[in-house]
């Protein structure tokens, strides 16, 4: 274990490194100038020499570099052009609690729908449960979360009025519930699928079989026996669709009017405060490094073979 | 032993959007753009088969224009992924060792960004959104999935008999790649792409809707976005726009589900 901890960690480190660097190179390399991306491309030329100054664009790129480093190492993500007064990291941590909130809510209701519903497809299948889990593993495909968040909002908000419109503040924890299901939904499919077909296949296996012989019952043989052999693809699918969920929480946060990184990231696109869209960027790559880290050592713990492979 | 053909659905939806970016402008009752303040926000009728939206905008025809956006946006995306990914990945495959390290490495990066995030940061950086902005954006990370497959491609068929029989013959290494590597590659490489094409429609829509497509006025997931801001009042822009990118994105994956089950004789007959 300690030598797998330690590739992995070494990988996880040389992956920051190079998000880092791929997100300097998209700035400074990417057609777009960034001294017209600011001031916009009436701007005089005298004001856009002056800005490629400030922004140290006339250095050499080893510098930029440098300089780039240096604001991540620091941890302030350097700041923000429209409101110099405040670094990046400040505006990213002010936001960060609700994106974290909205996504970890909508990863819960996910695992606590699909787990159970796919574990009980497997287990009756053709019955109308199993038409059920079917039919949610599709709608993942059917429903582009961008239709998604609208529908629930007609359905939920406007129809039957059982919970909060977009921009409600009053809404307290209720207005977690629309946001967390538009997003959460994609995942649910993708699990559902997953769960049930790796049970019916773990259903099949001969330690099934065996533990059913040495008198269990057949929840316990399938829970016991057969969901935790089924949890390794399915951990596995969970954590590849995990990007997805960080992509959707931009979505669900311009539907539901939150705030959050993915507000922040349209926000500084408006507003062309480059720094904190990167450092945005940035931070969100980080954390889904740091998930995929954690869930790489869960694996682990869970399934022998994968730390000897 | 009589052979049963399946409904394809897949196909036959994939088929009706092909022919709708192509033609549909051609069928539009009127242009995109046209303002009728005095009919905004109407419900459908005979006049306005699918109702109108903001500024009396008529649905259909701006959904018809709206293919053809989608369209040009999945083909240019799907097709410029392909070039770059198809020939690294298979190189990757093929020759192992650092080249194998270095594209494989830069594949995992690419993908330590949530798709949707890499190309809001990547339209977001270049000054102007246009189409070939977007299209740039969806092919720097598309190319991974075809390079990642390309490359498992590679391994297998690289040790097949007839690649070790073109070297024997003194084949370079170039004409063993080009020559006999990617052509055997092309099976798998055409059915991923056709279900590439369906995240790419989506992938442009959610660039619309979140402010950053390439032609605000006709993208379908504009239009979703405009739907979604007045759906307390007037839902059914939201519906039917939401439903042509459902209906299309469905269509196109299973569109790839059924052309890699008619590619393999193995699944052929079941």
């Amino acid at each position: 274990m300690g030598r797998y901890l330690a590739g992995r960690t070494l990988r996880a480190l040389l992956t920051v490194v190079a998000v880092v660097t791929l997100v300097f190179v998209m700035v400074r390399a990417l057609p777009g100038d960034p001294a017209v991306l600011i001031l916009g491309e009436s701007a005089s030329p005298e004001d856009l020499a002056e800005m490629r100054t400030r922004l140290h664009l006339d250095a050499s790129l080893f510098d930029q570099y440098l300089l780039f480093l240096g604001d991540v190492v620091d941890g302030s993500l350097g700041r923000s052009f429209r409101a110099p007064d405040q670094t990046v990291r400040s505006r990213v941590a002010e936001v960060l609690p609700d994106t974290a909130a909205l996504a970890l809510t909508a990863t819960l209701f996910a695992w606590c729908l699909a787990i159970p519903l796919g574990v009980v497809a497997a287990m009756n299948r053709d019955r109308p449960i199993d038409l059920l889990a079917r039919g949610v593993a599709l709608s993942g495909v059917a429903l582009p979360t961008i239709w998604l968040g609208p529908l629930l909002v007609l359905c939920f908000a406007v129809e039957l009025r059982v919970l909060p419109m977009p921009g409600d503040d009053e809404g307290g924890v209720f207005a977690l519930v629309l946001p967390a299901l538009t997003i959460g939904a994609a995942l649910a499919a993708a699990l559902t699928r997953q769960t049930r077909g790796a049970m019916i296949e773990a259903l099949g296996e001969p330690y099934v079989a065996a533990a059913r012989a040495r008198g269990l019952s057949v929840r316990r043989a399938a829970v016991v026996h057969g969901l935790r052999n089924a949890l390794v693809p399915v951990v596995t699918v969970g954590a590849s669709q995990l990007g997805a969920l960080l992509g959707g929480a931009v979505i669900a946060e311009k539907i539901y009017e939150r705030q959050g990184l993915g507000t922040l990231m349209l926000e500084a696109f408006a507003a062309r405060d480059v720094p904190v869209l990167q450092g945005a960027v940035l931070v969100i790559a980080f954390v889904y490094v740091g998930i995929q880290f954690a869930l790489d050592l869960a694996l682990a713990a869970l399934d022998p073979r994968v730390r000897l492979s | 032993m009589k052979r049963r053909r399946k409904l394809r659905t897949g196909t036959v939806l994939a088929i009706g959007f092909a022919f709708f970016a192509i033609f549909g402008p051609f069928f539009a009752p009127m242009a995109p753009t046209s303002i009728d303040l005095r009919h905004e926000y109407e419900l459908p009728s005979l006049a306005h088969l699918l109702g109108t939206a903001d500024n009396g905008v008529d649905i259909l025809s701006a959904l018809l224009y709206g293919a053809r956006l989608a369209g040009v946006v999945a083909v240019g995306s799907v097709g410029l992924s392909l070039l770059i990914g198809a020939p690294l990945g298979a190189l990757a495959g093929h020759r192992g060792g650092v080249t194998d390290r270095v594209v494989m490495g830069l594949a995992d990066v690419v993908q330590s960004f949530p798709s949707i995030v890499l190309h809001v940061a990547v339209v977001a950086l270049i000054a102007r959104p246009s189409v070939i902005v977007v299209v740039l954006a969806l092919a720097a990370n598309g190319w991974v999935g075809h390079a990642r497959l390309a490359r498992a491609q590679a391994l297998s068929v690289g040790q097949l008999e007839f690649i070790t029989a073109a070297r024997a013959l003194g084949a370079s290494e170039a004409r063993v790649v080009l020559r006999h590597l990617l052509p055997n590659l092309a099976g798998p490489l055409v059915v991923s792409a056709t279900g590439a094409l369906g995240a790419a429609v989506l992938a442009e829509s959610t660039l619309s809707f979140l402010g950053l497509g390439p032609g605000l006025a006709t993208s379908w997931g504009a239009l979703l976005d405009q739907g979604a801001s007045v759906i307390l009042r007037f839902p059914h822009v939201a519906l039917v726009s939401g439903g042509a990118l459902a209906v299309t994105v469905l269509g196109l994956n299973l569109a790839g589900d059924e052309l890699r089950d008619a590619l393999d004789p193995r699944t052929r007959r079941r």
